[in-house]
């Protein structure tokens, strides 16, 4: 559980796979050890919606178990500092190509009379200054991603059942049965969607399930130095994030639109959208 | 040069449906708007569109075989496409498509071979050797042509105009629908999209066929029959009329209403989309054929054949340059549009060459009148000399419109 130990970047990985050892004894070896994750990773590979609870049940042995968690992450906008990163761990992670973003911050720079929003290259090398034409008020960063939302529209639309939510709610793409249509990118009211310009397929924020599911926290998580990203398991007692959720007052994005997000905010403007 | 004004979600900026995404209901539109006119005559027994009844016919088929072309040359994996068909996902308002358009291709199909199977068996009979075969294949063996089987075939073309109709009216609805029921994008999420499709497909099915009858006629050295024109520009007018009501009908509320994402949508069709759905979609296109067939409708008398048919063609022409900005503003320009309703991003300019290029889009907007071309030589798409009085409404009186036959 330890997170220090698996910051390094994995090797260029599809949605859900595991990182490969570099010779084959070391695989190996590695395997044994990670065996939860390559189960998953097996289950991933062939889920589709319908039949992966049932594949998930058929494990034998300690593997990981979805029905045993239910994850959510946590944003404090109050902490972020708009560093960047999170965007440049998750890039470097997960292989994001140059002008498309899993995640990003958005600055918000806000007076009473007008306000001004922007995201030079998604956060990735962080925010130079800026002069606005009006008084400012307040001013403040706001990091977006994927919101794996419960009723998400993105995997409803799937005219292929590539896009599918997990029992332990992650919404991920099985970019070996996508056909890369576009409309979930189009579906996504958050712009978390994109088309990768190499596979062609959808691509988004997994949460880095390959990392969740062995334990670990996403990348952006790990990187953040101001604990702005939090990412929490609502089905552990105690857990800082679940209390937060419980406790505080939690918004979300878009709330309006019905789609149930998993991503919470704590201290949200009503500039954000 | 990408340039964004305001603030758009990084991953907005990309315009990832493209041209061929504008061509697809463009082409699917014809499908319907030409199996509209073909059902007036065949479904509705209305005479007077008996001359371009068959060539409604023929047209919406050939669009249909092109129908689906746009969309697989769009997916990013198109080896994957036939999965929508074969493993679909129901939730999605994309898998339908495999259904509707398969069942729709075969009525069509099916009320193609009863129309013209005089034809086929006539062809059968006059040709030797393998074109006989040919022939023969298509008349699936059976050669009856007794007044029995005439009327088995009308009753059969009237079952099926009326099954065709419907499914003509869902394939393209439902494209409509792909848009409409997306709540991310306030200028797809309407009710409205879906019947504004289909009322607009009617406008461009209605206005090609004006354009193709009459060229036709001129081919075939036959006479232009003036009731038939008439009615096109008659029911040209109506359907423009119902579709620009209804396009302005969403504005205004939107407007009215001042819906949240009505700064963002009034700045996207005063800025990036000024020329293409002001000048285009609503004066050049709306505005002018309005009137011209105004003209054609109202003082239909007074106007000699020449004059009517010259402003018909023009508003036709018009017609389906309001219709094609229609789709460009619709698909397009609500990708100009970020979700974040803080941000528009700069026109998009599709790519001349390459899959979804302007060459294939040319290419598929050519591919149906190719075919067309091949359905007149292997069937003849008007009935031939002498062979008057098959293919009739059952049950209406004719003579108010003369037989196409020269």
């Amino acid at each position: 559980m330890d997170p220090k130990t698996q910051i390094s970047p994995a090797v260029p990985s599809e949605e859900v796979d595991p990182p490969a050892g570099p010779t084959r004894r070391q695989f190996l070896a590695a395997s044994v050890r990670l065996s939860g994750g390559a189960v998953v990773f097996l289950m991933g590979a062939a889920a589709s919606p319908n039949e992966g609870p049932e594949k998930a049940a058929e494990v034998k042995g300690e593997a990981y178990n979805w029905d045993e968690h239910r994850y959510a992450y946590l944003v404090d906008t109050s902490k972020c500092i708009g560093c960047g990163a999170c965007v440049r761990a998750c890039k470097a992670e997960n292989q994001v190509p140059d002008g498309f973003y899993r995640t990003w911050v958005e600055r918000y720079v806000v007076g009473m009379e007008d306000s001004h929003v922007d995201s030079p290259e998604g956060g990735l090398n962080g925010f130079s200054p800026i002069q606005v034409g009006f008084p400012v008020t307040k001013s403040f960063f706001v990091p977006k991603l994927c919101n794996h939302c419960r009723a998400t529209p993105c995997t409803q639309v799937c005219p292929v059942g590539a896009s599918y939510r997990t029992k332990d709610g992650a919404v991920l793409v099985d970019g070996e049965r996508c056909i890369g249509c576009g409309y979930c990118v189009q579906a996504c009211p958050f712009g978390s969607r994109f088309l990768h310009p190499v596979t062609h397929t959808a691509s988004k924020c997994t949460w880095c399930y390959h990392r969740i599911t062995k334990g670990l926290r996403p990348a952006c998580v790990t990187a953040c130095p101001t604990g702005t990203r939090q990412f929490g398991d609502l089905r552990q007692e105690g857990d800082p994030v679940r209390q937060a959720i419980e406790n505080d007052r939690v918004s979300i994005l878009q709330g309006h639109l019905l789609t149930e997000p998993q991503c919470y905010y704590l201290h949200l403007d009503k500039e954000v959208r | 040069m990408l340039e964004i004004s305001g603030y758009a979600f990084p991953n907005d900026v990309h315009v990832t449906w493209s041209l061929m995404i504008v061509m697809y209901p463009y082409i699917t539109g014809f499908v319907a708007g030409s199996f509209i006119v073909t059902s007036l005559y065949h479904l509705f027994g209305r005479q007077e569109f008996k001359p371009v009844a068959r060539l409604a016919m023929a047209t919406s088929f050939a669009f249909l075989l092109v129908a689906s072309l746009p969309l697989q040359l769009h997916l990013g994996q198109p080896q994957r496409g036939p999965s929508v068909m074969i493993t679909p996902h129901f939730t999605s308002a994309m898998a339908g498509f495999g259904i509707l358009y398969s069942f729709y291709l075969v009525v069509l199909l099916l009320e193609v071979w009863f129309v013209w199977r005089q034809e086929i068996i006539e062809r059968a009979k006059r040709h030797r050797g393998l074109a006989r075969t040919f022939y023969a294949v298509l008349a699936l063996g059976t050669y009856d042509q007794s007044p029995e089987a005439v009327e088995i075939d009308h009753r059969a073309i009237q079952i099926l105009a009326g099954i065709g109709l419907p499914a003509a009216c869902m394939l393209h609805g439902y494209v409509g629908f792909i848009f409409g029921a997306i709540k991310a994008n306030p200028w797809w999420s309407t009710p409205l999209m879906p019947v504004i499709f289909l009322l607009s497909a009617a406008v461009s099915g209605i206005a090609l066929l004006v354009i193709l009858y009459q060229v036709f006629a001129r081919v075939g050295r036959r006479p232009v029959d003036a009731e038939a024109i008439s009615a096109l520009a008659r029911w040209l007018w109506f359907f423009l009329i119902l579709t620009i009501t209804l396009e302005l009908l969403e504005l205004i509320v939107m407007a009215y209403e001042r819906s949240e994402s009505w700064l963002i949508i009034s700045e996207l069709i005063t800025t990036r989309l000024e020329f293409s759905y002001v000048t285009v979609q609503m004066i050049v296109g709306g505005l002018i054929p309005f009137i011209l067939l105004a003209v054609v409708v109202l003082m239909n008398r007074f106007l000699h054949e020449r004059v009517r048919n010259t402003l018909s063609t023009v508003a036709a022409f018009l017609c389906l340059l309001q219709v094609f900005s229609m789709r460009w503003n619709i698909v397009i320009g609500g990708q100009l549009l970020s979700k974040s309703l803080r941000g528009l991003r700069s026109p998009y300019e599709p790519e001349a060459f390459g899959r979804e290029g302007v060459l294939m889009a040319a290419a598929l907007l050519i591919a149906p009148f190719v075919i067309l071309w091949v359905f007149d030589r292997v069937l003849g798409i008007e009935e031939a000399e002498g062979e008057d009085g098959r293919g009739e409404a059952p049950g209406t009186e004719t003579g108010s419109a003369p037989s196409p036959t020269a």
